[in-house]
């Protein structure tokens, strides 16, 4: 459909320009570059966000290097800062969250994708997701004013009493601190299992269940042997994106965590995590090494939550039918 | 086979079971927040501003107002951002692009949303040494653009391809069967898509406490700090005060019921027209 | 195109919501939050067109955010020090509003009377030494109280803190060891405890948390009917935090007060004297750009000294000796 106007001259003997000019003049190229820039704002944004938490980190980095991840002393007064307290209080109640919600988040999606009608499976799931819906800062509501009291009343003492043996139950029982934390991001991560999970289910193609079924297995057999394996990457990927979700919790967390920078072996014990000690100080960071320690742990659980869900990604990219899941 | 068919019955109990109790803490957090809120909520907590420290009264209108305000800015900032480059994900990019840029949405998404705030401080508040809306907003942005560009992109390839060829053959360049036609196609879709991403930034209080920081009074224009939910709730819960509390649960439940109007609308949206995505 | 309109008109109404009200942002200090919410409501009933928004974030956010240039004043319990008076863009000025007292606050089940407690005991506590309610050292001074052998928890700042500043203040008058161990600043490294956020996080961990003690300004204890015990102070009085003794501790302090007014009074002398208790400031530029602005804080500082003292009573907050009071007037007219 080359327009009529043009059809002598220089410009009618080159057919890559005519070709060029057409577009040009049917809006074609303008829209693909107006698109094209908002879509490259991604990575704008992106490379943007590393350069700021890579330059306003740098005196930290500098002053000190690889000893600001083994070093446990938080101290703005005596400038030293070590973030090790806070990867630890991450890492730990992000591991013990998911302890308690995938096992919890596993059997619900089993049921829901192998035993529940599909009516209901989808209803149940729509009202499950929904729980990802709930703002952090509502769970944080909850903990304070119901999960600790239960905590601090039922749930630690009853531990001490059973396990009080073991050094992971020792100690003071405050109510908030390193469990209850771990128990708030299960139930915050606890969607996300179940909702990848059930899809990971649902991709796997029915004749893994049939083959199984008709050399005689019942119906858990079937499900436990043949289904969940095949579906085991995508499983494997739900739990990882929950965690890189865990890791980055802010708001429930420093509710019930204590915001106590030490390592205790005790889980009853109050803890910090990265997200939190962020959240506390970034405002009051008076000395540049402090704001510039705060910038580096802001890096670090940036870097974190970067690869796990790379990962998570990847994993989930290969089995499941919709490709990436919105989460 | 007995024992074989015990266990069959036993593990699938306990997967109900499983289920059960993960649905019920909807329920129970739902339960606990209109129980507490409801009575709370009053006409004051609408319309008043709050009352000096440790007086009771006043309400959180300006935390209303100002949450409003942040959606907007995050709507007419990002929800554009993202709409427009979904289309290009969809209509016009290049395989190996649009793969990296997809990769790169989905992993943006995944960033705590503190580590955005940290961004946005250091973009805008620092820049112009003033917490505003707009920097808020602009977090919150930040936040909405990889959400919308997902799923801009998502209904957009679900609009079937026959409709893109009708429109060509029909003379139309790309640029106009794309807005005149697929992008009408897959509204619905986008819509909903749309209203989830923006309701579940709505919540986010991380990003706000060193953006928009807060206010004890209205907020004039869009340029200075301003009240808003999600940080009133964090800042009256771990107060001492009961009437703090109080106004912390009903805030609470304007939030909570904000994210559930916008998920259920969204449902319905989608659902007359069957979309298989949701 | 009707509701395109009506959007636009709804953003603009938005928009221009709160126009022609000069606001006026500060932030620092929890310490004083209970007064200064209250002297700003009252200041903005006079001046309907003024509005301050105070944001109490912790004294070391007052410093920070001035610095930052993000607020036009801040507001701490400790005074800032010549470094960080350095890196402030113009000078700032210190401005005493109250004075007030930290009060060692509890929830012991059990135990309604009022404890005393002696300098020892509080370091202990607070260096996780003392570990129990009924410790001796916790005991003696409290003959016929019923403590139960309970694990203490001990509940700290977790923010930059000028409560925390009098808290270690005094515990590093009057305890070697805790001067040597732990210091006395905004932000320290704690032994032991849980970290809250605010005098306001501070007693709400209290309130809720059985057997915890933690250490805040007076209102707050007052406010939340919360228990607060007696100090021992240099005299070896026990005495308990109210307007006599706090006043009692700045009658030495208020004859010698230095220029920039920044001064600590914490284990003051006197037999009737709170030993922890404190004056706190509000820290202004003394180049404010804005002349609204300008305008508006100096006539606030003036109001904050005549009728504003009025009302520190009734929030269990002792009004500035006179003696300062004057001097600080003279002060204003270097706010420019």
């Amino acid at each position: 459909m080359a327009s009529s106007a043009v059809t002598a001259g220089p410009v009618a003997g080159n057919p890559r320009l005519r070709e060029f000019l057409r577009r040009l003049r049917a809006g074609d190229l303008v829209a693909h570059a107006i698109t094209f820039t908002f879509a490259a704002s991604i990575l704008l944004i992106t490379v943007l966000l590393v350069m700021e938490l890579w330059v306003n980190s740098a005196l930290s980095r500098a002053k000190f290097g690889w000893s600001f991840f083994t070093g446990s002393t938080w101290d703005p007064v005596a400038g030293q800062f070590g973030a090790l307290p806070f990867i630890y209080g991450t890492l730990i109640t992000s591991f013990l969250g998911l302890l308690i919600s995938v096992p919890l988040g596993l059997g619900a999606a089993i049921f829901l994708s192998e035993m529940a009608p599909p009516r209901i499976s989808d209803s149940l799931t729509f009202v499950i997701e929904l729980l990802a819906a709930v703002p952090s800062v509502i769970y944080g509501l909850l903990g304070v004013f119901v999960l600790v009291p239960i905590m601090r009343e039922v749930v630690e003492p009853g531990l001490v009493k059973t396990l009080g043996y073991l050094p992971l139950f020792r100690g003071p029982i405050y109510g908030v601190g390193v469990l209850t934390s771990s128990v708030v991001l299960a139930i915050m991560i606890l969607p996300f299992i179940v909702s990848i999970s059930r899809e990971a289910l649902m991709a796997v193609p029915r004749e893994q269940r049939e083959a199984a079924l008709a050399v005689g297995a019942t119906r858990w057999e079937s499900t436990w042997q043949a289904v969940v394996p095949f579906a085991r990457l995508g499983i494997i990927g739900s739990v990882f994106l929950a965690l890189a979700r865990a890791l980055g919790e802010t708001m429930a967390v420093t509710m019930v965590i204590g915001n106590d920078p030490r390592i205790n072996a005790s889980l009853l014990a109050p803890g910090y995590s990265i997200a939190a000690v962020i959240a506390n100080e970034f405002t009051e960071a008076t000395a540049d090494l402090h704001l510039s320690a705060l910038v580096e742990l802001g890096l670090v659980l940036f870097l974190l939550t970067m690869v796990i869900n790379g990962f998570a990604r990847l994993l989930i990219l290969s089995t499941t039918r919709k490709g990436t899941a919105q989460s | 086979m007995i024992w074989r068919r015990l266990v069959n019955t036993f593990m699938f109990a306990l997967t109900a079971f499983c289920t059960l109790v993960t649905v019920s803490v909807l329920f129970f957090i739902l339960g606990y927040l209109v129980y507490h809120g409801w009575r709370s909520l009053n006409w004051d907590f609408f319309t008043k501003l709050p009352a000096p420290v440790g007086e009771s009264g006043g309400g959180l209108a300006n935390a209303i107002v100002g949450t409003g305000k942040l959606l907007v800015i995050t709507v007419l900032l990002g929800v554009p951002v993202g709409f427009i480059g979904g289309v290009y994900l969809a209509e016009f990019g290049g395989a190996a692009f649009c793969s990296v840029v997809r990769y790169t949405a989905d992993l943006l998404n995944g960033v705590p949303s503190i580590v955005i705030g940290i961004l946005a401080y250091a973009l805008v508040v620092m820049r112009a040494r003033q917490f505003s809306t707009f920097a808020g907003g602009f977090a919150l942005s930040l936040m909405v653009i990889p959400i919308t560009l997902r799923s801009t992109e998502q209904f957009l390839r679900a609009v079937p391809q026959t409709l893109r060829e009708g429109a060509l053959a029909l003379g139309a360049s790309k640029w106009k069967a794309v807005l005149t036609v697929i992008i009408p196609a897959a509204m619905r879709g986008i819509l909903t898509g749309t209203i989830l991403g923006v309701a579940r930034v709505a919540g986010e209080t991380a990003p706000l406490l060193f953006t928009a920081f807060s206010n004890r009074y209205w907020s004039p224009g869009w340029f200075q700090p301003t009240a808003s939910l999600p940080v009133m709730v964090f800042t009256y819960a771990i107060s001492p005060y009961e009437d703090w509390h109080r106004q912390a649960w009903a805030a609470g439940l304007v939030l909570l019921s904000m994210m559930l109007v916008a998920n259920v609308a969204a449902r319905l949206i989608l659902s007359p027209k069957g979309a298989q995505h949701a | 195109m009707r509701s395109t309109l009506t959007i636009a008109l709804l953003l603009l109404a938005l928009a221009v919501s709160g126009f022609g009200q000069t606001l006026i942002n500060g932030a620092g200090a929890t310490f004083p939050y209970p007064i200064y919410s209250k002297w700003f409501d009252e200041f903005h009933k006079l001046h309907a067109d003024v509005q301050i928004n105070y944001q109490s974030i912790g004294s070391g956010g007052g410093i920070r955010q001035l610095e930052a240039g993000t607020v036009d004043f801040g507001a701490s319990d400790q005074p800032m020090n010549d470094e960080q008076l350095k890196k402030q863009k113009t000078a700032v000025l210190h401005f005493p509003t109250v004075l007030g007292g930290v009060v060692p606050t509890y929830n012991v089940p059990g135990v309604t009377a009022e404890l005393s407690f002696t300098q020892e005991a509080l370091a202990g506590i607070f260096l996780g030494t003392v570990k129990r309610w009924n410790d001796p050292a916790i005991a003696k001074p409290n003959p016929g109280v019923k403590l139960p052998a309970e694990d203490i928890v001990v509940v700290h700042r977790s923010d930059g803190s000028g409560t925390t500043f009098i808290w270690t203040d005094f515990l590093s008058k009057v305890s070697p060891e805790w001067h040597s161990k732990v210091g006395s600043s905004t932000s320290v490294q704690w032994p032991v405890g849980l970290g809250a956020k605010g005098n306001e996080g501070v007693s709400g961990l209290v309130k809720q948390t059985p057997n915890s003690v933690g250490y805040v300004e007076l209102i707050y204890a007052v406010n939340n009917h919360m228990d607060y015990g007696r100090v021992r102070n240099s005299s070896g009085a026990f005495v308990k935090a109210d307007l006599a003794s706090v006043t009692a501790a700045a009658a030495g302090a208020a004859a010698s007060m230095p220029d920039d007014f920044r001064v600590s009074i914490t284990n003051a002398p006197g037999k009737a004297a709170y030993p922890i208790a404190s004056f706190t400031w509000l820290l202004v530029p003394t180049k404010i750009e804005d002349a609204t602005k300008r305008k508006n804080l100096v006539e606030f500082l003036h109001w904050m000294l005549g009728p504003g003292q009025k009302m520190t009573e009734a929030l269990s907050y002792a009004p500035l000796p006179k003696s300062v009071v004057s001097k600080e007037m003279k002060a204003i007219s270097r706010v420019q």
